[in-house]
């Protein structure tokens, strides 16, 4: 469970990190979009995506298993999304069959474009995250929402109640492991019996977590009641992002990316 | 130069308790004044009205003559008075050292070449510069709440109140944060030290000890652990080394009042010498 | 019941970067009836090695891993049975109360490992509560969150105590007690000690409560054990506490002091005794 890397920072100083947060968040963006270009079944495409993970990756100094870390947080969703196109989806020709089993080559092939476009995608955003920090995250993610001010959305806060979830996760998973070490102490069992008798077994974790996340909260508050918070009005950032030419040239690798996919759409 | 002036105050709960009666005290520039007394017996609701986080029912709490009741007077209070609580988990708001700390400045509007400044004296203050890239929670629990003070103190407040902060932690993080303290104070600071560990009392000019929302004790260390009977029934203790110190007296051993582990240790050293 | 262990090792996950708090090589046999104290500074592996006698974590590897007839390397290993026997308070167990009324809260270990009638379990949860100092009519039915502090941490207590443990484990039992909070939690520790509670094992960072309490003592140090055996004996050959990140006790303190000046005190380090030692050598 400590092992979720999402919000978990790689303290390191490299041309990635250095990048605007802004532009990191747009890029990521893009790259999405970029993922979800590749045609079906066009598989180059993904290998230029991977490419542009192992560049990005190398330019970050985030050690390469840390990325891939990220996949492990939804392997089961992967693997779900994978069964379900090789079980259910009846497409091409019959490659294997059992009783009611059926597997097609369509299937496979779905299933693997699947599993490939899931992986390129945690792994771009984990890139995001591990070369950001929560609070430029949060800034940034301000920056570009600014203009809702317009419509009285409450930019500044919503940022940073983003940036004190991401501060907490670490906290939080802590204490879970603890409460359900003590409650297993006194005899808990949350493995054995059905579904209905398992969600009950959670009770003796749940309380308590929501009992401490609510007094974590009401004393969070005091503190930052006690640093003389008051919103947004005259508050200053100690860290201002500027556009400088690391993000010129995020820019142009992720443009590269794209016109790369697009032109492997139309040739293979 | 009086910086508290706290005169009948009075605090109640919404359920109507009682949690602070009719309290009086001055507290002076540069003062280290601790205030201790039992679990529930009004000290740390007393520090959220020191900084008008909890206002007066009765009575009124003057920071540098400004009213806590005062609803424009509110920010500059703060500004004054820092508090550092006793849960460092739940006082740290960034992800990084650094960006915690600048979040006290960027609040109250300091420029972000003076909140560099200031990141730099709070962070050397407390003795981690090392770590201002790092992340708080991999950091040990008295290190954080170095952090949680160095936050405070980039806010340059004239007193600093620290609300059980060493609770919390093992006898080395506790060691470190009253060093800081105490260097603080040197230089200048007005310190309220709230805590339950008599130990800590020792390095304050005056102490205070409450029960039930009321002062029951005053004076120096010295002065209030002699009071042994009152202590007790404060339901608190005296510092080891005076208990010590207090049955080798009982025993017939002619030994003077002390408070730490130094003075007994001369105390001793004196009495083998004799012989 | 006896605790031996032989050779334990757990590490952490294989990430550096996530702060490792493993033991290595650790061997140590406590035997029932002391009341066994377990020092050293954070993160020296205290918390790690005391979590494997319950088998809440699992050594890496290990020769051997007994407590009392458990054998926790055995894969059969009835861990509910043995939870039930090794009881474990974690530091602040006030944060794990969950239920409605303080009745179901200490109930709750009980119902989990045996099956007894309404009867039964209304009478051991009145003992729990009872030992523990608490008016069991005037509490039971309250909310535990409408508790003070210390009432809080005594169900918590209470809810460990109910099954009637051997073997109780406390991982810094008073912290953040007040000092008539802590003097009557130790209270309350001898209490249970001299009844069905046959063994205690503390973890504690309080170096005068450990020499006052403890019979015996281990002192971690980087995952392992620095030294073991008698409180005075371990501080005894202790010249350089800072290195393991402790303080000598004030006695311990006042002792070396006193070898200094050529003054040896023959002390096993509590204040009773201490004092008795430095009035006997004053007389002659």
């Amino acid at each position: 469970m400590k092992d979720v890397t999402f919000g978990q920072y790689y303290n390191a100083t490299s041309f990635v990190h250095k990048m605007d947060a802004r532009v990191k968040i747009l890029l990521s963006i893009a790259y999405i979009v970029a993922v979800f270009l590749v045609k079906e079944f066009h598989f180059y495409g993904f290998l230029v995506a991977f490419l542009f993970i192992v560049l990005t990756t190398i330019f970050s100094k985030v050690p390469f298993f840390s990325v891939l870390r990220s996949v492990k947080g939804i392997l089961f969703f992967v693997i779900f999304s994978a069964v379900l196109q090789i079980f259910f989806n009846t497409a091409g020709e019959v490659v294997f069959s059992w009783k009611f089993i059926t597997i097609t080559d369509g299937g496979l092939l779905k299933a693997g474009f699947i599993v490939c476009r899931i992986m390129m995608i945690v792994m771009g955003t984990a890139l995001l995250t591990l070369t950001t920090t929560p609070v430029e995250l949060a800034d940034g993610i301000e920056s570009l929402l600014s203009p809702l001010k317009l419509i009285k959305f409450p930019v500044h806060e919503f940022a940073l109640i983003m940036s004190i979830a991401l501060r907490f996760i670490p906290t939080l998973m802590e204490e879970t492991d603890r409460i359900i070490k003590a409650q297993k102490a006194r005899g808990a069992d949350f493995e054995s019996g059905n579904l209905i008798k398992r969600a009950k077994a959670m009770v003796p974790i749940l309380i308590p977590l929501l009992v401490s996340s609510f007094r974590r909260a009401d004393e969070l508050a005091d503190a930052m009641d006690a640093r003389c918070y008051s919103g947004a009005k005259g508050r200053t950032k100690y860290k201002k992002q500027r556009i400088t030419y690391r993000d010129i040239i995020g820019f142009l690798v992720l443009a590269g990316l794209i016109v790369g996919i697009v032109f492997l759409n139309g040739v293979l | 130069m009086k910086v508290i002036e706290v005169k009948n105050l009075c605090y109640s709960y919404g359920n109507g308790r009682e949690v602070i009666k009719n309290l009086n005290l001055e507290i002076e520039k540069g003062e280290f004044v601790a205030i201790i007394g039992h679990n529930g017996s009004g000290k740390s609701t007393f520090a959220k009205l020191l900084n008008a986080l909890f206002t007066p029912n009765n009575g009124e709490v003057l920071i540098d003559g400004l009213n806590t009741k005062d609803k424009n007077s509110i920010y500059e209070i703060r500004k004054k008075v820092g508090v550092v609580f006793q849960n460092p988990d739940n006082q740290l708001v960034a992800s990084i050292v650094e960006d915690d700390v600048a979040f006290g400045p960027e609040n109250i509007g300091v420029k972000r070449e003076e909140i560099e400044e200031r990141i730099n004296f709070a962070l050397s203050a407390v003795n981690m510069q090392e770590f201002r890239k790092k992340t708080p929670t991999k950091l040990s629990g008295g290190q954080k709440q170095r952090i949680a003070i160095a936050g405070v103190l980039a806010i340059k407040p004239e007193i600093l109140v620290l609300d059980e902060s060493t609770a919390m932690l093992d006898p080395r993080g506790r060691k470190e944060i009253i060093d800081i303290v105490k260097d603080l104070n040197e230089k200048g600071m007005t310190v309220i030290l709230i805590t339950h560990y008599m130990e800590e009392v020792v390095n304050a000019d005056r102490v205070i000890v409450l029960t039930e929302g009321e002062k029951v004790l005053e004076g120096t260390p010295r002065e209030v652990f002699k009071k042994k009977e009152e202590l007790k029934k404060a339901g608190l203790s005296l510092p080891p080394a005076t208990i010590l110190a207090d049955k080798l007296r009982e025993k017939g051993v002619d030994i003077c009042e002390v408070l730490t582990p130094e003075e007994l240790k001369e105390e001793l050293c004196k009495l083998f010498v004799k012989i | 019941m006896q605790i031996v262990c032989k050779n334990l090792t757990f590490t952490y996950g294989k990430d550096k970067r996530i702060q490792v708090d493993a033991v290595k090589n650790l061997s140590l046999t406590i035997e029932e009836g002391e009341f066994f104290g377990i020092i050293g500074e954070t993160g020296s592996g205290k918390s790690t090695f005391i979590q494997q006698l319950n088998g809440l974590i699992k050594p890496t590897t290990s020769d051997e891993l007994k407590v009392g007839e458990f054998d926790l390397l055995d894969k059969k290993c009835d861990y509910k049975k043995l939870r039930s026997k090794v009881g474990m308070v974690f530091q602040y167990p006030e944060y794990q109360l969950f239920a409605e009324s303080v009745f179901e809260d200490v109930a709750f270990g009980l119902k989990n490992f045996e099956k007894l009638n309404e009867k039964e379990i209304e009478e051991m949860v009145r003992s729990a509560i009872e030992i523990v100092g608490l008016d069991y009519e005037k509490i039971k039915d309250k909310s535990p969150f409408d508790l003070s502090g210390g009432q809080k941490r005594r169900v918590a207590i209470a809810g460990v105590l109910v099954t009637k443990p051997e073997v109780l484990i406390l991982d810094e039992p008073a912290s953040g007690l007040d000092p008539e909070g802590k003097e009557q939690l130790l209270e309350l520790l001898h209490k249970i000690h001299n009844s069905f509670v046959k063994t205690i094992i503390m973890v504690s960072h309080d170096m005068n409560m450990v020499v006052e309490h403890c019979t015996k003592i281990a002192l971690f140090n980087k995952g392992e054990i620095y030294s073991t055996g008698k409180p005075f004996v371990v501080f005894e050959k202790l010249d350089n506490l800072e290195k393991v990140g402790l303080e000598q006790p004030l006695t311990g303190y006042l002792k070396k002091e006193l070898e200094k000046k050529k003054v040896s005190v023959d002390t096993d380090l509590t204040v009773d005794d201490f004092v008795e030692k430095i009035v006997e050598k004053i007389k002659k």
